[in-house]
């Protein structure tokens, strides 16, 4: 163990809250005041609550009336795909199709799985391509005349190994046989560009603590023509598609981060991808045989970089993803495995998986994820220790059957 | 010390890494996924590894701040220890689980991969002294599990903590009482973990399927009823035999013979056994010199008795009982122990019982 300040690298799971969001934050949680209330301390709550709706829209290329505050990216996710489900089957019986990509965050993927098996939904999974792109060629095969079909749902950039999706592409396939499309762009937003009224897509899924604002707030971005059935009810707030008190701090915060996020996104995804750039190259140095897992670092689609500048995801063929998480751990370093399941678990990553990778390349791999903080300092302390601790988890490795 | 602390989430194990800690150790907590189908929520005292117990466990190690993990081991825990259950039932014999996972799992494969970690040693919650690398009885008899320790070798046991065994297991609970532990009073485990509804009968049959045979009676060699499977049966069952023999004497399992499917019952002056043959032996310390004098205990919780070791065939022992035993069955370990009051008895060995009988008019099962 060590008494430093652990060295950061996992700002895909969560980065630090931004120092004017903690202020702004602050000051409003010392207010009264229910955003629903008629009177004064009401008034003075909306006014904050929608001053942050209209900052958030603008930075996302939004009208106001499109964003929807919820409780951060899995609710989001869920609103939008079973909401978008339900209401499109009301309005035609035929449409029950679920179009969705097999990389998507569980949040989509268990949401469609439950209306699958509850709801009577059938789903289409999408071919990806080994990096784990979705083509408008593969969502129009999956489409087909559309006619049968609810909702598409593609994510923008891929929580794991940051590929990104050419969205705007996939809306416009989507929109010539009449079906919405959403997209969870948790990990997107502040890293590349996100215009939600110029790419076109009809549900957008953003979350603040992904980009220096608090757990526990988010929205769905929703077009204003989009039906979507709601799955709280009660006081209408959000257009009564997402009823409940406004969580008016949380939402201050989520504003004020969205902004400054947006606001910087050019000059740090600047700064992310170099520091990325001079990571992978490292460790690729010490550890030859380590393979980069998604895009390449170059990559690009029409919309820009074709990976998440903050994104490094590596495997290391002989070792096993815990091991080398356990062994970075205990010197400071702090990463993630990709998915572990409920007990904590680590499961071989679907998404890798998904792209065609084997069970063994799927267990040995890492997510470094680098975010507003972090610095040459980080890498350099990752570079220091890497090559011994893939050597050890290597002979670690070696017990197991 | 780098030392990994094995956390089921219990009790014990939570008051054993906390007196690591105490002790100075760098400590770091693992908990042992064992079960491929995890069940959300623990159900009363069976069972182990389910979501909530990972949770106690994550629960206790964040308030002890150290780094804490869970190691998937159900592939190696089926094959080492469930399938050598499921085997040794099909071949007649009487398996003890808890001692293959010690010999297999936890001192094996973790403590295997604990030291290619880089840990030192593995601690664990069991009731038992090591001290100088001599394996003794936990001072709480009632509790003691010396017996499913008894298989391990000088090199796992210099590699093994536990703390616990100077201390009754209320004083555990105190402790754990005193430090906040929400697991204070968690209810013991008992039964088989991977049997978490307590049917082993049950259990067996899915995995063997039916497979009827004959229950003969020993003294009349008739045949007295059917049976669905060898494996519903243990040496010295008295109950659930589902035969009445008309002279209305509790019979006794003898004997299983796998081939034929044929469990042997008779009355319990035919139970008894005084001599046991054993597979080869594992030594917790230097293998004695045969013959020598000792104490044997026959299976968990059972009461020690006198015995003299001899040596027997392919490297494995013959133990002469000092009296009559019953419920002597093949698959459980004789655990050999030199009785020291003041120390605790010592563990000196184990091997697995292969036959028993008797010295004179021997009957062999």
């Amino acid at each position: 163990m060590t008494n430093t300040e652990p060295v950061y690298l996992d700002h895909a799971a969560t980065t630090p809250v931004l120092p004017e969001v903690l202020v702004a934050m602050t000051e409003q949680l010392g207010r009264v005041g229910n955003a629903s209330s008629l009177h004064a301390s009401g008034r003075s709550a909306r006014r904050a609550a929608e001053q942050s709706r209209e900052r958030l829209a603008e930075a996302l290329g939004a009208r106001p009336s499109e964003v929807l505050f919820t409780g951060g990216g899995t609710e989001s996710d869920n609103l939008a795909v079973k909401g978008l489900f339900w209401a499109r089957r009301e309005a035609d019986a035929r449409r029950r199709r679920i179009v969705v990509s097999p990389a998507e965050h569980h949040a989509v993927l268990d949401s469609v799985e439950w209306l699958a098996k509850h709801e009577g939904a059938e789903l289409t999974w999408l071919r990806v391509d080994p990096s784990g792109r979705v083509t408008p060629e593969a969502l129009a095969e999956a489409l087909g005349d559309g006619s049968d079909v609810a909702v598409a749902s593609v994510m923008w950039a891929n929580n794991e190994i940051g590929t990104v999706s050419d969205i705007a592409a996939l809306a416009a396939t989507a929109h010539d046989v009449g079906v919405p499309l959403h997209t969870d762009a948790v990990q997107a937003v502040g890293q590349v560009l996100v215009d939600f009224g110029a790419t076109g897509v009809d549900a957008l899924t953003m979350t603040g603590h992904k980009l220096g604002g608090p757990m526990g707030a988010g929205a769905l971005l929703l077009r204003r023509d989009a039906e979507c059935t709601p799955l709280l009810h009660g006081g209408g707030q959000e257009r009564d598609v997402r009823s409940g008190t406004l969580d008016v701090a949380a939402i201050v915060g989520l504003g004020v981060a969205t902004v400054a996020a947006v606001g910087n996104r050019v000059e740090r995804a600047g700064e992310l991808a170099r520091l990325r750039d001079r990571l992978v190259a490292g460790v690729v140095d010490q550890v030859p045989d380590a393979q980069l897992n998604g895009a390449p670092l170059d990559d690009v689609v029409r919309s820009g970089p074709g990976r998440l500048p903050g994104n490094a995801h590596l495997s290391f063929p002989g070792a096993e993803g815990d091991a080398l998480l356990m062994l970075l751990d205990a010197r400071g370093i702090e990463c993630s495995t990709g998915s572990a399941c409920s007990a904590g678990v680590a499961r071989p990553s679907h998404v890798l998986t998904a792209v065609g990778a084997d069970p063994e390349r799927a267990r040995s791999s890492l997510r470094f994820s680098l975010g507003h903080t972090s610095t040459d300092g980080d890498v350099d302390a990752l570079l220091g220790v890497i090559a011994p601790v893939v050597e050890r988890a290597r002979r670690a490795g070696m017990g197991r059957r | 010390m780098r030392v990994l602390a094995a956390m089921s989430g219990g009790v014990d194990s939570a008051v054993a890494a906390a007196l690591a800690v105490d002790a100075g150790h760098d400590v770091t907590g693992v908990h042992l996924a064992l079960s491929p189908d995890r069940q959300t929520l623990r159900s009363g005292a069976r069972g182990c590894c389910s979501v909530e117990d990972a949770h106690d466990a994550r629960r206790v190690a964040d308030e002890l701040g150290i780094p804490f993990y869970v190691w998937d081991l159900a592939d190696r825990f089926r094959e080492d220890v469930v399938d050598d259950f499921v085997a040794e039932y099909e071949a007649g014999r009487t398996p003890n689980p808890c001692l293959r996972c010690n010999e297999k799992i936890k001192f094996t494969a973790v403590l295997d991969r604990a030291q290619a970690l880089g840990f030192d040693a593995v601690v664990t919650g069991h009731h038992a002294r090591l001290a100088g690398g001599e394996l003794r009885r936990s001072v709480d008899a009632a509790k003691d599990q010396s017996y499913v320790l008894g298989v391990l070798t000088p090199a796992q046991l210099a590699s093994a903590m536990f703390p616990l065994g100077g201390m009754t297991k209320d004083r555990v609970r105190e402790i754990a009482a005193e430090r906040g532990f929400a697991v204070a009073t968690k209810a013991d485990s008992h039964d088989i973990c991977f049997i978490p509804d307590g049917d082993t009968r049950g259990f067996l049959a899915r995995k063997l399927g039916s497979r009827p045979g004959p229950l003969v009676d020993a003294a009349t060699g008739a045949t007295v009823g059917q049976h669905d499977g060898t494996y519903g049966f243990t040496v010295g069952q008295r109950r659930g035999l589902g035969v009445s023999v008309g002279d209305q004497q509790p019979r006794y399992v003898l004997g299983i013979e796998p081939v034929t499917r044929t469990v042997t019952i008779g009355t319990a002056d035919l139970a008894g056994v005084d001599e046991i043959t054993t597979a080869a032996a594992t030594w917790t310390g230097a293998a004695p010199l045969l013959p020598f004098r000792a104490q044997v205990q026959l299976r968990a919780h059972g009461t020690p008795v006198g015995c003299e070791v001899l040596a027997g065939e392919d490297g494995g022992l013959v133990v002469r009982l000092d009296e009559v035993q019953r419920g002597v069955a093949a698959g459980q370990s004789a655990v050999l122990y030199e009785p020291d009051a003041e120390r605790g008895d010592r563990v000196l060995g184990q091997a697995a019982i292969r036959l028993s009988g008797k010295r004179q008019g021997t009957v062999r099962h």
